[in-house]
This record gives C-alpha cells, sequence and structure tokens, in this order.
C-alpha cells in the first residue's frame, strides 16, 4: 500500500479551443487536506469533474488507493467512496433536512439507523443539524453542513470541496475548519478546491498549484507564504510595460463614490464601500478572482440595478446611480456586459435587430417609436465592416456568429458611437487570440481618442497590456488602484487571494 | 455507436422561400396523413376530405360560416400574440372575451330600447376596457407579487364565467324572458352590421382586419413591437437595453384582453343580440392554438384561424354524413400543429448523420 490515496498521472483533457488539463500529475497523501489552488480558468474545476467522473479524461490515468480508478459517473466515485460538495448546492429547497438527506441516500437504510449515523455523524464532526426545518429557513452555512452530512452518511474516504467558503461568513468558516480537522483526524481526505491563499496556508498541509491547465507547483504549505503562492498562481507577467500615459487628461470623467449593496443571497456577494474614479482619455482596470463582486458592480454600473443602499455615480458633475441603462446611453455612457448570447445580444434575432439594442443619441433608428429599418441595416454594415465581424450578412442571426465575431460585433455597436464613457465586462472572455488582439486595440485607440473605459477582468494579462491604472475586487471590497506601469505582479497575486499588506 | 441517430444543427440561416412553404407543407401532408387514416377506416379518402374540407364551404352560406367561426379566434389569436411574443403565457383570454361581452353587452341592454348611430361604438369600447382590465388583473398580481400569470388568468376565466351566469339569472335577467337565463334583446343599433343579408357574417370582420393589420404594423415597425420579442427571448438583455418590463406586461396583458373583449362583443351584439350563459364555445382557448399555428405572425394567424374554423365546420359535417365522431376535427388540428412545428424545425436546422 502506498501512502497516497490519489495519484494523477499525466491527465490531459482537451476541449476545441483549450487544453483545460495538460499533462497534469500530482499525488494526494492519506489523511490530509489538499489543496488545489489556481485562478479562474486554470483547469481545477475540469480535473475535479475527471475525478468525480462527471468528464472523461483524453490521456492519462488516476491511481485511487494505488488500483487504476475506472468510473464514468458520479454515483460510481460515489460507491468507491469519492464524494464531493459543490459550490452550489443541490438541495429540494421545500423539503426539510431530512428528507433531503434520505433521498441523497444511494442504498437502503432504515429509519432508526440513519438517526444513530446521522447522530453520530453530528457530535463526531461538529455538523449540528435540525432534521425538521425546511431547506430554505436555513443559512448558507447550514445548508453546506446538510450537503456534508449527505455525503458523510455513505462513509466518503476522499471528499472534494469546490470553493467551499465562498459562501460563509467568518464565523461559519471557522466552524468549517473545525470539522475538516475533525474529518482528516479521521482518517480521511481532503481535496480543498480555492483561490484563497489565507485559507491555504491555514488549513491545507499540501498545496497544488495549477496555472493555464499545467500543473506549476506541487509542495507542502509548510515552507510557503502567502506571497510566495501568488507568485505561483498568477506566474510571472510581463515585466516590461509600455503603457502609454500622454493622452490620459487630468480631469475626472467617472467616479463611483462610496456604493454599498447588500443582496442578502449566499449567491451574491455584498458590494462594501467601493470607491474610484477615472480620468478623461484613462483605462481603468478592475481585477479580480470571479465570484468577488464583479458582476453585481457591473449590474450597478450598467443601471440594471439602480436599487443601491448608499453611495453615488458621478458622470460629467451628474450624478447618473438612479437612472437606467438607456438614460445612461442618453448621457454617452456605452456597456458590454460580460456575457454575449442573452444579454448584450439576443442569439435569436438578426444583427440588424442586435443594433437597436443599445440606442444612442442622434443615432435616429426610430422616429416617434416607429423604425427607420434602412437606418439599422446601414448602421450595422458600417460595424460589420469596421471592426471586420465575420458573418453572411446583417440579416444572419448572432446565434450564428462565432464568440469572437460576435463579441467584435457587440464592442463595435457600442464603441462606433464614439460615447465618453465605456463600461466593458470581460472583453475577450473565450474567444480567439486574433479576436482578442483585435478587441484590445479598438479600446486602445478609443481611450486615445478621449474614452474613459473601465475594464472588469480576471485576466491579468489583458488588464496590464491595456489599462492605465488597475485595483482588485476581493470579497465586495476594491482596493487602492495601482499605476499599471509600477505594478508588482506578487502584489496584485496577495489582493486577489485577500491579503492585504 | 449512435449511427442512426441524428444531430440536429443550426442552419446559419434559414431560407426565406422555406419559411413561406412551411405552413403549405404542413397543410399537404395533412391531407395526405387524413387520406391515409379515413382510407383505414373504410373510406374513399376523396369523398372524406371532400365531406371534410369542400362541403362545409361550398356555398357561400357555408363561407360565411366559415368567416363567423375565424373572426373571433383570429382577433383573439393576434391579441395573445403581443403576450406570448413577450414571453407572458396569458391563457384567460376566455375571461377576458367575458368580461368584454358583458361590459359591452352591458351597455347594449341599458339602452335596450334607444337607438343611435353611437351605440354599437359606445359598446365595441365598453368591450375593449371590459377585456383589458380582465387582464391587467392577472398583469398586476404578475408585477407586484411574482405570482405566476398561467394560473391567476386561468383562474379568471372562471370567475368572468360565474359573474356572467349571475348576471343572466340574477339583476340583468329579461323579465319577459319566461325566466330563461338570458337578458333582453339589444336594440337594433347595438348590433354588428351584417356585411350581406341572409348571411351571419358581421361587421366584426372588419374590426378584426383593421385590429390585425395594426398589429403588424406594431410588430414590425415600432420600438414596442421590438421590445415585446427580445423581452421575450431574453429579459436579460431587454434589462440591458433599459426596456421598463412591468410596463411592457401591463400593456401585452391591456391589448390582449381588450381583443379579446372586443371579441366577446361582437359575438354577443354580432349572431347572438343578447346575452346568456354560453356566449363562446370556448374561442378564448382555441385561440390559444391558432395564435401557435400561426407563429405569432399577422398573415399566419389569418390562415390558422381558417384552418381550425374549417375542421370545426367538417368535423360537423362529417358527423352529419359520414357517421364519425365530431372528435375527428381534433385530429386534424394536431396534425397540423405537428406538421408545422416539425417543418418548422427543419427550416431552423438540419439533421447530419454521423459517419
Amino acid at each position: 500500500m502506498s501512502n497516497f490515496l490519489i495519484e494523477f498521472n499525466n491527465i490531459t483533457k482537451k476541449f476545441p479551443r483549450v487544453i483545460a488539463n495538460d499533462n497534469v500529475s500530482f499525488e494526494i497523501k492519506k489523511s490530509s487536506v489538499h489543496a488545489l489552488l489556481g485562478e479562474n480558468g486554470a483547469g481545477k474545476s475540469t480535473l475535479v469533474k475527471i475525478l468525480y467522473g462527471l468528464l472523461a479524461s483524453d490521456q492519462g490515468h488516476i491511481n485511487y488507493n494505488g488500483d487504476k480508478l475506472e468510473i464514468s459517473s458520479p454515483s460510481e466515485a460515489r460507491q468507491k467512496g469519492i464524494g464531493m460538495v459543490f459550490q452550489h448546492f443541490s438541495l429540494f429547497e421545500s423539503l426539510t433536512v431530512r428528507e433531503n438527506l434520505i433521498l441523497g441516500i444511494d442504498n437502503k437504510i432504515s429509519y432508526n439507523d440513519l438517526k444513530v449515523q446521522l447522530e453520530d455523524i453530528s457530535s463526531k464532526y461538529n455538523l449540528p443539524l435540525d432534521l425538521d426545518a425546511p431547506i430554505t429557513s436555513l443559512s448558507a452555512g447550514e445548508k453546506q453542513r446538510v450537503e456534508i452530512v449527505r455525503i458523510l452518511l455513505q462513509d466518503p474516504q476522499l471528499l472534494i470541496m469546490d470553493e467551499p467558503t465562498s459562501v460563509l461568513t467568518p464565523q461559519e468558516v471557522e466552524n468549517l475548519f473545525v470539522t475538516l480537522n475533525a474529518l482528516v483526524k479521521e482518517g480521511r481526505t481532503i481535496l480543498y478546491i480555492t483561490h484563497k491563499l489565507e485559507e491555504v496556508i491555514t488549513i491545507c498541509k499540501e498545496v497544488t498549484i495549477m496555472r493555464n491547465g499545467k500543473v506549476i507547483d506541487s509542495c507542502s504549505t509548510s515552507n510557503q507564504t502567502a506571497k510566495t503562492l501568488a507568485t505561483k498562481m498568477l506566474g510571472e507577467k510581463l515585466d516590461e510595460l509600455k503603457t502609454d500615459y500622454t493622452h490620459v487628461k487630468n480631469s475626472i470623467n467617472f467616479s463611483a463614490n462610496n456604493i454599498s449593496c447588500s443582496f442578502n443571497d449566499p449567491f451574491f456577494t455584498d458590494l462594501k464601500n467601493i470607491s474610484f474614479h477615472v480620468n478623461v482619455g484613462e483605462i481603468f482596470g478592475i481585477a479580480g478572482v470571479a465570484g468577488n463582486g464583479q458582476s453585481e458592480l457591473m449590474d450597478i454600473l450598467v443601471g440594471e440595478n439602480t436599487k443601491i443602499d448608499s453611495g453615488e455615480l458621478v458622470f460629467n458633475n451628474k450624478n447618473i446611480e438612479l437612472l437606467n441603462p438607456q438614460k445612461r446611453r442618453d448621457l454617452s455612457i456605452a456597456f458590454v456586459p460580460e456575457n454575449r448570447l442573452g444579454h448584450s445580444a439576443v442569439p435569436e434575432l438578426t444583427l440588424n435587430e442586435n443594433i437597436l439594442l443599445s440606442q444612442f443619441p442622434n443615432n435616429n433608428f426610430s422616429k416617434n417609436g416607429i423604425l427607420n429599418r434602412n437606418f439599422i441595416e446601414k448602421h450595422a454594415k458600417n460595424v460589420i465592416n469596421d471592426f471586420n465581424v465575420v458573418t453572411p450578412g446583417s440579416d444572419a442571426k448572432a446565434s450564428s456568429l462565432s464568440g469572437g465575431n460576435l463579441q467584435k460585433f457587440v464592442i463595435g455597436r457600442e464603441i462606433s458611437t464614439k460615447p465618453k464613457l465605456l463600461i466593458i465586462s470581460h472583453p475577450t472572455w473565450g474567444i480567439d487570440a486574433g479576436a482578442e488582439h483585435s478587441i484590445r486595440e479598438s479600446l486602445i485607440s478609443l481611450s486615445k481618442n478621449g474614452t474613459s473605459i473601465i475594464v472588469l477582468s480576471q485576466d491579468l494579462d489583458e488588464l496590464i497590456e491595456i489599462t492605465h491604472r488597475i485595483a482588485v475586487i476581493f470579497d465586495g471590497k476594491l482596493s487602492e488602484p495601482l499605476n499599471t506601469k509600477d505594478v508588482n505582479i506578487t502584489h496584485l497575486g496577495l489582493l486577489m487571494g485577500g491579503k492585504n499588506e | 455507436m449512435n449511427k442512426f441517430i441524428p444531430t440536429i444543427i443550426s442552419r446559419p440561416q434559414s431560407s426565406n422561400i422555406m419559411n413561406i412553404m412551411v405552413p403549405i407543407i404542413a397543410v399537404l401532408l395533412t391531407l395526405l396523413t387524413g387520406s391515409i387514416i379515413f382510407s383505414l377506416m373504410g373510406f374513399s379518402p376523396l369523398f372524406a376530405l371532400h365531406t371534410f374540407f369542400i362541403s362545409p364551404i361550398s356555398n357561400a352560406y357555408g363561407v360565411s360560416e366559415l368567416l363567423v367561426k375565424a373572426t373571433p379566434l383570429a382577433l383573439i389569436a393576434i391579441g395573445l400574440a403581443f403576450c406570448f411574443k413577450n414571453n407572458i403565457y396569458n391563457i384567460g383570454a376566455e375571461g377576458q372575451l367575458t368580461m368584454g361581452a358583458i361590459f359591452g353587452g352591458g351597455i347594449g341592454i341599458y339602452f335596450h330600447d334607444t337607438n343611435g348611430f353611437w351605440l354599437l361604438p359606445l359598446m365595441i369600447i365598453g368591450g375593449a376596457i371590459g377585456g383589458a382590465l380582465w387582464g391587467m388583473i392577472p398583469a398586476l398580481l404578475k408585477t407586484k407579487f411574482n405570482t405566476n400569470e398561467i394560473l391567476t388568468s386561468l383562474m379568471l376565466v372562471y370567475v368572468a364565467l360565474l359573474i356572467l351566469d349571475y348576471l343572466v339569472v340574477g339583476p340583468w335577467k329579461d323579465p319577459q324572458g319566461y325566466s330563461f337565463p338570458k337578458t333582453k334583446p339589444f336594440s337594433e343599433s347595438g348590433r354588428m352590421p351584417l356585411l350581406f343579408s341572409g348571411l351571419r357574417v358581421h361587421f366584426g370582420l372588419i374590426i378584426t382586419l383593421i385590429l390585425i393589420f395594426f398589429s403588424w404594423f406594431i410588430f414590425s415597425k415600432t420600438i414596442f413591437g421590438f421590445q415585446l420579442k427580445v423581452s421575450g427571448f431574453s429579459p436579460t438583455a431587454a434589462r440591458y437595453a433599459g426596456f421598463n418590463q412591468n410596463t411592457l406586461v401591463y400593456l401585452a396583458f391591456a391589448i390582449c384582453g381588450a381583443f379579446a373583449g372586443i371579441a366577446g362583443l361582437s359575438e354577443v351584439s354580432g349572431p347572438i343580440g343578447l346575452l346568456y350563459r354560453d356566449i363562446s364555445p370556448n374561442y378564448g382557448f382555441t385561440a390559444i392554438i391558432v395564435a401557435f399555428l400561426g407563429r405569432l405572425h399577422p398573415i399566419g394567424i389569418v390562415f390558422a384561424s381558417l384552418i381550425i374554423a374549417l375542421t370545426y365546420l367538417g368535423a360537423e359535417d362529417a358527423q352529419l354524413f359520414m357517421q364519425i365522431p365530431a372528435a375527428v376535427g381534433f385530429v386534424f388540428q394536431g396534425l397540423i400543429l405537428f406538421y408545422l412545428l416539425g417543418a418548422e424545425l427543419l427550416v431552423n436546422f438540419k439533421l447530419e448523420f454521423s459517419k
């Protein structure tokens, strides 16, 4: 018997445009908490899905307890003793805790046995539960407890936890750590997926760091610091930067002052006192790992959410926090949200029709509510030509375009009217390198013509390439902005991992 | 392994010609399948199809009856298109129709001994207001309390029918009506003028055609029509565009209710001439099929209403002359819907067999 519970051997998994796992090999020791650390898109989820039987690897194999693991579904994984707690709970909200636990059990069990087992688990691992409470009435931490108990009922050897603390309060995090330690003492093994550096050092013995689908390092956490982990997670990015500051004027175009917004929902991140400003002609980047409040902030900046608790948005000395997106467009502010299909464009509609989604003053798409088709079509054709959108024509459906071409079309639609402010989220997410390059070029040239741009992105390379200043959002709070030209990658990494020196 | 199971692949662009051909192909395939069914039942297919589809409309009276039935179906269906395009599932048009008949008909009963050119327009406006107000109830519940409009609009149908019931056996009962549950007849100027003497087809047809043209204009030429469409496909995109979705819900329900209300009024002031219990043979529900069969498009709805009206007439004739149950009409409705949806899928997607 080896002392490794899991050995990943040369796991490779390719998707159409990316290699999600590139020859991944590392081992997980028995009865330890092993961290899997990496940015979004580093390949953590893909690897875990392969381990849990949700995906099949293209090459390589996994050894489990020294034997080759051959599973094709999560239920087989559970039978072998592999359990997983997902980031998003899969509980029946209207049923009670007891009913949810019974539903989750694969094999039959008598009611009394279940009760005995539950009491045993609850006391042993610090997991108190009120069996008769309906799930809806529970806090996020309590729901997670139900999920963990449900898996422990099957007596797993390996417990996979996907970003378990992302929905928990600090007190709940403490309780979770007590539970995890008790589980490890019992001889169980935990694979702990996270991007939070602090947690890796507090709770995990070993850590494997992934970046761009590859294992960067697999080591003990004892001789690591948040700083060294951050560097490994993000890599040494471009050190010589040629950010051009000459066209940035010293006058404020837009500012967000003390924006706070709470949602009372475990899957939303509350925003806490967010303040920043953007100068005329400046590109301002907001970095951060997904799920730290970016989409919540984006909704407020676009005007899809105007119900903020406090704070103000000021554009050209005018308060705009209560205006809807169309009224903000009337002031010459343009928006590109992250999701193309169904948000910034409607896939079922033609490109002509998609042009109409965002109307700016003086583009004459309609008069007294009646559409001017010729004008709309002309504009759509201009966008297609100017931004090299590959499409059979302006009457093709948006869904027929590739991601990159649709993104070029959407960005073209927004910037062809020369807005004074552009707010854009993940401009090059999920698109090919050629389109990526041309989109970044057009953003830079737009800023040179005096447009201020706010870019929210998880892609640090992108932010470093195009922005003038960068701030980091973590858990709904925005850091002090740094000048991109003297930004320090380790420092950024620490901020993204929630460690502020 | 899955060699014989094709994958469905989206076509980059659907052919315009095929788009127009879809309903025609669907009707032809329906006739073909219908003939096979009839010959299996032992009837000559030609005779059966003739009885079903030709003889009901082989004279002016038949055509007029077809139009009488198609008029409310088309008018309600085009109103429903405002809701369905916006992904609002208003299935309570029957109730909105009933409320329109009560409001408009109530005016007719109040002025039963008065004549004047103003009476019919007043009744039509009353019908529209009655239907619209009834439609606004589920809209209000949806926007304020996030209730499901399918349930509320459906339940309100029964409320409206019971109100009508109460009125015709209670306060509005005709004192000279020998205790029948019906009201006094409307005066002559409270009736829809007939278009041809001796035939039942009435002015409601003209109103319907005008409103269908109006709807076509809204759908294809205005920002409002565009907003309905976007909000139906993707509420998130509609929010991004800055459309006020609550306003869209109210407007769609109000327009649909008003159209159904006018349809109800033109039934009672057209062929019927007074209020009683069974003013509508479920036109409000059948119109849901018409709306989808017509693919929510004004011209499609015109044809769909004629086809569905014909299956009703044809089923009656088939029962009379061939002694087969009138329910065979539903078989034809089902076949048309099946072939139409199938053909529509193939216009937008293609099947590819893996090699």
